[in-house]
């Protein structure tokens, strides 16, 4: 499900126009990123896990087609149906020709950004599917006809008593009740009901382990499983770079995961599915949509390595006063931004651009990907076939051909001082973005070079 | 060619060269006594209740006080058949516990660190026993506690296989609203952890 929007600057002045709000947003997702300081401070070896995992994701992408391979046998054997997807139109079909086989138009549906990412939402809507999402924050968004902001946290950008008023149209709560407690308790009620009339349910995966063919999905609320285990038929959908080699591996990444998300030291529930249960049919569905393109870009491959935590996105500055939806993406924030013009460049060409380049995501990132250093290299790569931003185009160009000219470089900084200097007006407006928010610094009474001619004597 | 070819050749053509997997050596000082009041410790901020027992006649006594009273209870331990409902094996359709108020069940090993219990389908007969329970009960040998997830995954890859297999680290919830902590999201709304021996 993506939103209409099509430019992050523009999201996010959108977003901007009401200032406590923002401040709210900034604030709650900052409590997250301190939480997860605070977790990841209590553990001495906390960096070496970083290194492992690290080390462990690129060892996947160097073997990932032997891991692929080893990953289908062992599921196989295992009683699990394997499927590949080569794209988002075919994962889709996938999932739909399993629910026409089994005659049923109504699924459940865990948390799995994949699925956002291939809109398999809307696709089986428009074939007459009815899909309940039961990841709380999830429903919350899906009754609001919304993409979720947040891969971790789908509502974060919504307040308890917007989330009161809707849940009081879509599920008869009190008019004005925003109590958390009264309406979680309200949508356990409505989900309850949900899970134990439902004959197909489709979660995420988070891990899947060559060696032995499992699969590992992590939910705090259960909800994957309430609706794996009471369905007939469970589709587990994954993109091909969760595989992971072995089973000891998932110690490293199950003490990084919850800890990186939420400052929790672990999930509640972290699933283990090997196989169906007797009566049951376990499908699982391994999609590309471009990754295999994406692996064998050398600057770019490492973002293949992310596990979904969003700790670059608590901890941006850009992400915090933004907003999800201003990514118009399934994954937001740098590492949606370092991972969305892989799959396509000019749809995505604005988003390395919402940056400060500050460097806090790569330092939080629980598998070192040099998130920064991508957003800086997605740059270059966009201004040289001509897609950065269009005002930086023209700027770039005029600064180039000034400082191409040394007489008109002088020229134009003596000019620039007595503007500053005598009416400042013309810079410190609405029409200069450095502006906003910001007092233009007073201007030096002469250049570098005038003040170098003049000491150089002494 | 099929997509599953098309993209095996596709990631085979991209992926780089070999990169060596590390040796994952995390040492434990700590002692087992310590290990367990990490446990208790980290229970508390999970919102698990924890109750230390001799044995099974001691864990029967305090369920009798304080759980039982429950309108329907079931469990999947042999020595509490006299106390609750004794689950043997699947019989039923999984539907039918929907009105589960308690399950007691047994865990292999608890982790200190996470306060996680690691439990497999042959501990539970039903998987949907643990979440769809109102409350939980989990019981655990004091001897069964290891520290972290590394020596975790060692005694898990030295034990029996398992189809299904889950760590589980107190009561469902959810901060989905305004991150305000609510517990009860889908599964159980609050667990209670039995430390036997």
């Amino acid at each position: 499900m993506h939103s209409k929007v099509t430019n992050h600057a523009d999201a996010a002045i959108q977003f901007n126009l009401d200032e406590p709000r923002v401040d709210w947003h900034d604030k709650t997702l900052w409590f997250i990123r301190e939480k997860r300081d605070l977790a990841s401070h209590a553990i001495p070896e906390w960096e070496q896990l970083r290194e492992y995992a690290s080390q462990i994701k690129n060892n996947v992408l160097s073997n990932l087609s032997q891991y692929l391979q080893e990953f289908e046998k062992n599921a196989i054997a295992n009683g699990v149906i394997v499927h590949w997807a080569a794209d988002a139109a075919e994962h889709n079909q996938i999932v739909h020709e399993i629910l026409k086989k089994h005659k049923v138009d109504r699924m459940v549906k865990s948390k799995s950004m994949l699925t956002e990412e291939c809109g398999l939402n809307e696709h089986l809507e428009h074939n007459g599917i009815e899909v309940i999402d039961t990841d709380l924050g999830e429903r919350i968004v899906q009754l609001a006809k919304e993409p979720p902001s947040h891969i971790v946290l789908p509502c974060i950008h919504w307040k308890k008593e917007e989330i009161g008023e809707l849940f009081h149209e879509h599920l008869g709560t009190d008019k004005g009740a925003s109590d958390p407690k009264y309406l979680t308790a309200a949508a356990r009620e409505h989900l309850r009901e949900t899970f134990l009339t439902r004959r197909v349910a489709l979660t995420g995966v988070n891990f899947a382990v060559a060696e032995t063919g499992e699969f590992v999905v992590s939910t705090n609320e259960g909800n994957a499983d309430m609706g794996a285990h009471l369905a007939d038929v469970h589709i587990a959908c994954m993109g091909i770079e969760k595989i992971i080699p072995k089973q000891e591996h998932l110690s490293v990444f199950l003490r990084l995961l919850a800890r990186s998300a939420t400052g929790q030291p672990i999930t509640t529930y972290s699933s283990h599915f090997k196989k169906p249960q007797p009566h049951q049919e376990m499908h699982l569905v391994l999609v590309d949509n471009g990754r295999s393109v994406h692996l064998g870009k050398d600057d770019f491959r490492n973002s293949l390595k992310c596990i979904r935590c969003a700790a670059c996105m608590n901890t941006c500055p850009v992400y915090r006063r933004s907003g999800g939806h201003s990514y118009h993406n399934a994954v937001a924030g740098p590492i949606g931004s370092i991972l969305t013009p892989n799959f396509d460049m000019r749809a995505n060409k604005d988003l390395p651009f919402a940056s400060t380049l500050c460097g806090s995501c790569s330092n939080v990132c629980p598998v070192k990907i040099d998130i920064h250093d991508q957003l800086y290299k997605w740059r270059q790569v966009l201004m040289k076939e001509g897609l950065g931003p269009t005002a930086k185009n023209a700027s770039m160009k005029m600064m180039g051909w000034v400082l191409s000219k040394p007489a008109l470089y002088d020229l134009s900084g003596k000019a620039a001082r007595l503007v500053l200097k005598y009416s400042p007006f013309v810079v410190s407006n609405k029409m200069n973005p450095w502006y906003k928010q910001r007092e233009m610094p007073a201007p030096p009474k002469e250049s570098f070079k005038e003040w170098y001619k003049k000491n150089r004597s002494n | 060619m099929s997509s599953r070819d098309n993209i095996l050749k596709e990631v085979l053509k991209n992926q780089p060269a070999d990169r060596a997997l590390p040796v994952i050596d995390i040492p434990v000082t700590t002692t087992h006594e310590e290990w367990v009041e990490a446990l208790k410790t980290r229970l508390e901020i999970l919102h698990v209740a924890v109750r230390e027992v001799a044995d099974y006649a001691a864990l029967k006594h305090l369920l009798q006080q304080e759980a039982i009273p429950q309108d329907r209870t079931v469990t999947t331990i042999a020595e509490l058949s006299d106390v609750s409902t004794l689950i043997e094996a699947v019989k039923e359709d999984a539907h039918s516990l929907e009105d589960v108020d308690l399950a007691i069940i047994p865990a292999h090993f608890g982790v200190a660190e996470n306060g996680a219990m690691w439990v497999t389908e042959s501990l539970i007969q039903y998987r949907v026993l643990p979440f769809i329970t109102q409350q939980l009960a989990i019981v655990v040998n004091r001897k069964d506690i290891v520290y972290n997830m590394h020596q975790a995954y060692q005694r898990i890859a030295g034990t029996t296989q398992y189809d299904f297999g889950v760590f589980i680290a107190g009561p469902s919830k959810t901060a989905d609203i305004e991150q305000s902590l609510v517990l009860g999201a889908h599964g159980p709304k609050g667990m209670t952890l039995y430390l036997l021996g």
